[in-house]
């Protein structure tokens, strides 16, 4: 430490007349932090650990779908050695919890689904536990069970939850113009019905909590969750203590996608044994128990009337949606509030009216997953609008471009398009792939012989890329400090659920402050140390967290600038940071090291840090009652165009090559923001192609990776990329949220290239080969 | 305590011996006895790959195989792949590829693609991007989408292909 001066005021030191270039890493390749010890196994994920005196939980899941509960048996279980606790709904007060404070951890009275939890046991082993589930005797009476929305609105239907009689859950009411009038005067009217199914998440880590109540009642949860400090308020219900005595850390999780954006029962019920046991306890789901429990992507029923002139102009729209509630209310059925944008924005539809319904059955239920409400609006919006093109004898693309809105637009639901680059994406999707000669192409040979047919197909979609509004606050906070050795640490809120949040924000620290990577440091990982956020959804973090760290990191940037100023006779405005020194901004000549002025400042007479703590809540609304808003603080679109290969004798759908083309603000992350949209496109794949949790009379048939198809390396298609820069004013860093609509426009592109293919629509994803051999060789239509 | 049979085998090259039921897999023993999480318990029912470790010459998925037949062989896991001094080209270039997300995955995942291009050795030139995806088949990502796997594999049979 010898070489350190301490005295201020000083302007020259060892580095001295070194010149330093301006150097931006916004905009390159930037690898993830954790990677390398991902790449060597040596990151302990929640799934690993161990902590001492740790005992591990068990569930007994029901085998019926509605039954009351007559009696249950726990003496055996209680008895077997190694058994700490064992707990049924009986044994703990009712703890209500949910979107709809509709569910409790351990069921009492009654099992309404097959995921219903009837009883837990803490043991010092797995096997132990597992041996001491299979002792617990139920006995039940089954009741009659509903399990089509349809049927449960029906008079006399079974009653799924005593306090909603009728079986409805949550309804949506969306009305713009006179679509009546519209209706009466529009040229073409056409109806259409869809069916989009049950699709679940298959996190390669399965669901894991780990529990531990101290003496003082307060309780320390290991959490797969996505949003840690909301999941604090919806946690406390359920357990029956209050939020602020929870305290959230969040170790490597293997996905999220959307599933860890609400509670599950087995998290209360983990810290209830716990809590009942004094010990911390661990509680994983098998894969099996993951695909039965976990939530999964919200199905739905769509009938849809459609107005269009002969001119090509949309007259009206209006949109039915029917959902299956399944049996608890988690935030499947809230989809709507997301799913509403697409039906009535981003086309320009003068009249539009979206009715939403979720009915209460006796299946599983849903819960959010990447595209939020979005993928299944786009699927049946992107496959209208190419029949109504064809309908009125224009191609996809001049139809769509004919009826996509400009910059400056609001939406009927009060959506600002300030930006909007719905047109230029459209453009540039057709240009990249040479679409409209493809198409005709295709078109023509679709009835000549051969057995593989070639289609092409366009999708595009809108979705909020500036947060959304759900809760009165969108925002996230950051906490800088820098050391004196120039290490930085940014505490956000935020959290890395893989996507990559780590890798942004060291690069807009390194970006400010001009330090290489490995000099920052991110922590988010723990609810008593970050500040507030509304977690990782709804493609905010890169928006939302992106801009508190860069207040965050120009607030630390302004202090050190104003006290390097201060010692020598340059101004703050005329000084850079760049690679660890305070330069002169025109020529890069270094004033001072940086660790060097951050150890002057430190030890000066009066004494300063730099610690810097900052806030962004993004420039949006909540919605009204009517559901008018700009519920987020900037919008994106996209247009994806699919190309395919149909073998017609075994209806195999084959994707040879995606073009994505979308509005992302601008770039932060290349490598990110490319593997954010591959492994986007991936899941749209899925949808489109392979993916159905399958679900008969409320139980899962295909609960395993064999007969639940997610795509692998070989299914994977060629995927271009173009990214449009747009000048996003509600986003100091630029940055527009980009994850979701690669999840959700894939699909419908690959729906419309299959009808370019083969001439059949089809109105039931997904295009399983059974499903599209049984379409060629019988009925046009599936 | 129920009945334990000991075995004896290399484990990243070093010999180690343990005691094992005779019920207990692979990838719980190398998790449990030896803290190797790196490979993942995911499915148990060898249809993701998560749990994917080298047994003598070939790939394995470890929650299919009983701990005890590993004894007398050679078995190396993802913590073996690289060295102390740093990461083996194959985890170098998942990482500077951007191949990486939550991970999960990913130790099998490296595993499986590391012995796809030891199959292919000294004839990498004929590698296709096809090849490379085929013999990654049996291993599940739900993050990356596998394009930029493949890229990372591709990378590799390059560099070695060039050495």
């Amino acid at each position: 430490m010898s070489s350190i001066e301490l005295k201020t005021g000083e302007k020259k030191s060892g580095g001295i007349n070194k010149v330093f270039s301006k150097k931006t890493v916004i905009g390159t390749r930037v690898t993830k932090p954790d990677a390398p010890d991902k790449a060597t196994g040596k990151t302990i994920y929640i799934n690993d650990m161990v902590l001492p005196r740790m005992l591990y939980g068990k569930i007994l899941h029901t085998d019926r779908v509605h039954a009351r509960i007559i009696s249950i048996d726990t003496s055996a279980a209680k008895a077997l050695p190694g058994v700490h606790v064992v707990l049924t709904g009986e044994d703990i007060p009712l703890l209500k919890f949910g979107t709809m404070r509709d569910n409790v951890p351990l069921k009492a009275g009654k099992v309404r689904c097959i995921r219903d939890e009837v009883a837990a046991v803490a043991a010092e082993t797995e096997q132990i536990a597992a041996e001491a589930i299979a002792l617990i005797k139920v006995e039940y009476e089954d009741l009659p069970a509903v399990f089509s929305p349809t049927e449960a609105l029906q008079e006399g239907a079974p009653v799924v939850q005593e306090d909603h009689p009728d079986n409805r859950s949550l309804a949506y009411k969306f009305s713009h113009g006179d679509v009546a009038a519209a209706e009466a005067d529009s040229d073409i009217v056409l109806e259409h019905e869809f069916v989009v199914p049950y699709v679940t998440h298959c996190c390669m880590g399965p669901g894991c909590a780990i529990a531990d109540f101290d003496s003082a009642g307060k309780l320390t949860i290991y959490s797969q969750t996505q949003y840690p400090y909301n999941y604090k308020m919806d946690l406390a219900p359920a357990i029956g203590i209050h939020p602020g005595d929870i305290r959230v850390i969040q170790p490597p999780v293997g996905g999220a996608f959307g599933s860890k954006l609400d509670v599950y029962p087995f998290e209360p019920i983990c810290a209830l044994l716990s809590k009942a046991s004094g010990r911390p306890v661990k509680l994983t789901f098998s894969r099996e128990e993951e695909f039965i429990n976990s939530p999964t992507r919200q199905p739905a029923e769509f009938k849809i009337k459609s107005g269009v002139n002969k001119d090509g102009t949309l007259t009206f729209r209006s949109v039915d949606c029917l959902m299956n509630n399944g049996a608890y209310t988690s935030w499947g059925p809230t989809t709507p509030i997301i799913q509403m944008r697409t039906f009535t924005g981003h086309f320009r539809v003068p009249a539009v009216e979206y009715n939403g319904l979720a009915a209460y059955t006796n299946s599983v239920y849903a819960g959010s997953f990447r595209g939020y409400g979005n993928v299944q609006a786009t699927y049946v919006t992107a496959s209208v609008m190419d029949m109504l093109a064809e309908e009125v004898g224009m191609d996809p693309i001049a139809f769509r471009l004919k009826n996509a809105q400009d910059p400056g637009e609001v939406t009927p639901q009060g959506s600002k398009l300030d930006d909007c680059k719905l047109k230029e994406c459209i453009e540039i999707a057709a240009q990249k792939t040479d679409f409209l000669s493809k198409h005709e192409t295709y078109a023509g040979l679709c009835k000549q012989p051969g057995r593989i047919k070639r289609g092409i197909g366009i999708a595009t979609s809108i979705h909020n890329a500036g947060g959304a509004k759900i809760h009165k606050s969108d925002g996230c906070g950051s906490i800088l400090k820098l050391d004196d050795y120039a290490r930085a640490t940014l505490i956000t809120g935020a959290s890395e659920i893989g996507q990559g949040i780590d890798a942004v924000l060291t690069q807009i620290v390194m970006d400010e402050l001009g330090i290489p990577k490995a000099d920052v440091t991110i922590v988010n990982n723990d609810t008593a140390l970050g500040p507030w956020d509304v977690g990782v959804h709804a493609s905010r973090t890169t928006f939302v967290a992106g801009n508190a760290a860069l207040q965050a990191a120009r607030a630390a940037r302004k202090q050190i600038l104003d006290a390097a100023s201060k010692q020598s006779n340059v101004s703050a405005e005329e000084m850079d940071l760049r690679q660890g020194h305070v330069v002169q901004a025109d020529n890069g000549v270094s004033i001072v090291k940086l660790d060097k002025l951050l150890r002057q400042m430190h030890f000066a007479d009066e004494p300063e840090l730099v610690m810097v703590s900052e806030y962004f809540e993004p420039d949006s609304e909540l919605e009204d009652r009517n559901h008018v808003g700009n519920l987020s603080a900037t919008w994106a679109h996209g247009a994806y165009v699919a190309e395919v290969e149909v073998d017609t004798e075994t209806g195999e759908v084959k994707v040879t090559k995606i073009t994505a083309v979308q509005d992302v603000g601008r770039v932060i992350n290349r490598l990110g923001i490319e593997g954010q949209m591959e492994g986007g496109i991936s899941v749209s794949l899925g949808y489109a192609l392979s993916e159905e949790l399958l679900i008969q009379d409320g139980k899962v048939l295909n609960p395993n990776f064999r007969d639940y198809k997610v795509p692998t390396a070989p299914e994977t298609p060629e995927i271009e990329l173009h990214f449009v820069e747009s000048d996003c004013k509600a986003s100091p860093l630029g940055s527009k949220g980009i994850a979701e609509l690669p999840a959700i426009i894939p699909a419908p592109a690959i729906a419309n290239a299959v009808y370019n293919a083969i001439g059949i629509r089809f109105f039931a994803p997904p295009l399983t080969p059974e499903k599209v051999a049984r379409a060629i060789h019988g009925a046009t239509t599936q | 305590m129920s009945l334990e049979i000991e075995i004896g085998f290399t484990l990243n090259g070093r010999p180690v011996k343990v005691r094992v039921p005779p019920t207990m897999t692979a990838v719980s023993m190398l998790r449990e006895k030896f803290d190797l999480t790196g490979g993942k318990l995911a499915c148990g029912e060898g249809e993701c790959g998560a749990c994917t470790v080298k047994i003598d010459n070939r790939t394995i998925n470890s929650c299919l195989m009983f701990a005890v037949d590993c004894d007398g062989r050679e078995v190396q896991t993802i913590e073996g792949l690289g060295s102390v001094k740093g990461l083996e080209i194959m985890q170098q270039a998942f990482v500077e590829h951007g191949a990486i997300q939550c991970g999960y995955c990913m130790p099998g995942m490296i595993m499986q693609a590391r012995y796809v291009v030891d199959q292919n050795a000294g004839n990498e030139h004929k590698v296709t991007r096809d090849d490379i995806a085929r013999g990654l088949e049996g291993n599940v990502c739900r993050c990356s989408g596998y394009t930029k796997v493949v890229d990372a594999v591709a990378a590799v049979v390059l560099e070695e292909a060039s050495t």
